[in-house]
């Protein structure tokens, strides 16, 4: 399910159509959305390079991490940064965002980022004028293009720390005006739900062609925050998420997949979803093409199912279905049936709890008062 | 001698390097369990005299809350002399007590104390940093900073993501106390939530599910993102252990088990 959104992302926009949109969605108690965001920008990062994407270059707005930290993460996976073509640029919004250290610095050089990620970064010194972040962020990506032809691509690690410092209006008209863009082909954002009011995070889901959401597989008590509780499964629920994606289609059906997201030491993995209701917290039933459950109606008759030889012991007269009559015939056949007082049970399945005379006898007098 | 929160904190390794570089730690408490002696530890632990390298190590301590004196006091009984680290440069002290409030009530005002705050913290980090020091910055506490930004808790936010960037400028290492009781009647917590997605390190010393206890003051949980497993598997490790508060130390021991 994540190569379906990594290859949308890859494939790009349609002609006449606006860029594909992504946004990745977390929460404290599944904070496993930067893992996700960075999987996604190196697999995109790795098509570009490979020359198999309709994008040809890539623009990082960074937000809550700063250039340095990127060119790292690239390198890691084994993505150079600093090749003969220029293929990213990082709108540095990291290091800076008010302009403070400018300020206390004189109009010197503020410099957070390494040697290797100066060349591909560019500071930002006022996120508040979320216009000029944008038109920043589209000169960034025509610098990639040059004189040649092509689209870039877009990510933005924060949209929080957007919404922070603007307006959701101006927020959502940055992204807008991104994704519409006639050189954009793909967008994608992170943020964090729990941060959000509901109706402001869906106002993000709406302008999203793809929204990829992380849920926990235990949920806290307290709802949020990380809880004392139940120690580890706080701690898997830093390991492994439910990873749900919803894609947007163009005639306005929706198709709804999930799976399994897990951390571990070789990078993060995205698996089916697993049946083992007691890592996962959910049904314990086995996925079948049928239904093993039962219906409320279907509950209740099962009730009311008397069932043979089965102990009332609620102080009423017990009548017990030999499977031979309908339970209206049995009831005018009053020499027929046994009947027994609460204090004296009988099972007749193994006699142990009744005496084998007492049976006898009931049986040749009619029945027991 | 490396105690559980050490371990959980990942004090107990041998090596030069100061573990916290680069990382963010935020210690949470509440009226009934207070958190302070956490920090009081991490000061202790960072200025303490061995290994050798330790002697480069630098600490800025900005006090929203309490005088020098009463940090000077407590720290001595944990063997640590801060006057003694001042008189070499390697304490500094931001007295943030003796401020004088602007008398306009004004959030604009209020950001542009913590803009020139961060001003002396940057330039002294500079200074420091200049001389191949190891620097920590100790903020008590944040809830008092908002105050000192009359209640804008977008200045405290930036303030707070400007001493990040010095965790990645500069190699710092961040520890902050702040009070969740404070923020418990609002239904989304925002400043606390954005704080705990800030930090690497969550400690959070809460009471105990039984009530107080002459011999248990209560239990902290160290939430420690990144550290590896066992297996070193990358993830995030969660620890639980309850302490009693001494006269000159405090105790950490497993929940049924005094240390």
């Amino acid at each position: 399910m994540a190569e379906s959104i990594c290859r949308a992302l890859r494939d790009g926009a349609l002609e006449g159509e606006h860029a594909p949109a992504l946004t990745i969605k977390d929460s404290i108690d599944a904070p496993l959305g930067f893992d996700v965001f960075a999987h996604v920008l190196a697999q995109l990062s790795s098509h570009i390079l490979a020359g198999k994407s309709q994008s040809r270059g890539l623009v990082l707005v960074a937000f809550t991490r700063s250039p340095s930290f990127y060119v790292d993460l690239l390198k890691e996976r084994g993505l150079e940064v600093n090749s003969s073509r220029k293929w990213i640029q990082i709108l540095d919004c990291y290091s800076d965002p008010h302009g403070w250290k400018d300020r206390i610095m004189g109009q010197g050089k503020v410099d957070d980022a390494t040697k290797e990620a100066s060349g591909v970064s560019r500071l930002c010194k006022d996120v508040k004028d979320m216009d000029k972040l944008c038109s920043l962020a589209i000169e960034l990506g025509k610098g990639l293009l040059g004189e040649g032809k092509g689209r870039f691509s877009f990510a933005l690690d924060s949209v929080n720390e957007m919404l922070r410092y603007a307006s959701v209006h101006s927020v959502a008209r940055v992204l807008s005006d991104l994704r519409s863009h006639d050189l954009a082909s793909c967008v994608f954002w992170l943020l964090h739900s729990d941060l959000l009011e509901d109706k402001v995070a869906a106002v993000f889901d709406y302008m999203s062609s793809m929204v990829a959401s992380l849920e926990s597989a235990i949920r806290a008590s307290n709802g949020l925050r990380i809880s004392l509780e139940n120690l580890s499964l706080t701690e898997q629920n830093f390991r492994r998420a439910k990873f749900s994606i919803r894609f947007k289609r163009r005639n306005g059906r929706v198709r709804l997949m999930s799976e399994e997201v897990s951390i571990e030491r070789s990078g993060i993995t995205f698996s089916s979803v697993s049946t083992d209701g007691g890592t996962m917290g959910g049904s314990l039933l086995p996925k079948v093409q049928f239904n093993l459950q039962l219906s409320e109606k279907e509950q209740m008759d099962r009730a009311k199912v008397v069932l043979p030889f089965e102990h009332q012991g609620n102080g009423e007269p017990i009548e017990i279905y030999d499977g031979r009559r309908s339970l209206a015939d049995k009831n005018n056949e009053a020499a027929g049936t046994m009947q027994m007082k609460d204090s004296s049970k009988v099972c007749l399945h193994c006699w142990c709890c009744y005496r084998i005379t007492d049976v006898a006898s009931n049986y040749s007098n009619g029945g027991i008062s | 001698m490396d105690n559980l929160l050490d371990r959980a904190l990942g004090l107990d390794g041998r090596g030069d390097r100061w573990p916290l570089l680069g990382k963010v730690v935020l210690v949470e408490d509440c009226v009934e369990t207070g958190g302070a002696f956490v920090v009081h530890h991490i000061i202790k632990r960072f200025l303490s005299p061995q290994p050798a390298a330790a002697s480069n190590h630098s600490l800025i301590l900005v006090a929203f809350s309490q005088p020098l004196s009463h940090y000077d006091r407590v720290l001595r009984k944990l063997g640590c002399n801060l006057v003694a680290q001042r008189d070499h440069d390697r304490f500094l002290f931001f007295d943030m007590l003796n401020l004088r409030f602007p008398d306009r009530d004004d959030v604009k005002t209020g950001s542009s104390v913590l803009v020139s705050l961060f001003e002396k913290i940057y330039n002294a980090v500079r200074a420091l940093s200049a001389e191949k020091n190891c620097i920590t910055i100790v903020i008590d506490d944040i809830a008092l900073m908002e105050v000192v930004a009359n209640g804008s808790s977008d200045s405290v936010l930036d303030f707070l993501h400007y001493c990040r960037t010095l965790t990645s400028e500069f190699d710092c290492s961040v520890v902050a106390l702040n009070h969740g009781d404070i923020y418990s009647t609002t239904e989304k917590p925002m400043l606390m939530l954005n704080l705990e997605y800030l930090s690497n390190i969550l400690v959070r010393a809460e009471p105990l599910a039984t009530g107080s206890a002459v011999d248990v003051h209560g239990q902290l949980m160290v939430f420690n993102k990144g550290e590896h497993d066992g297996q070193g598997t990358p993830g995030s490790k969660v620890h639980n252990f309850h302490f009693r508060v001494k006269e000159n130390s405090v105790d950490f021991f497993y929940p049924g088990g005094r240390g």
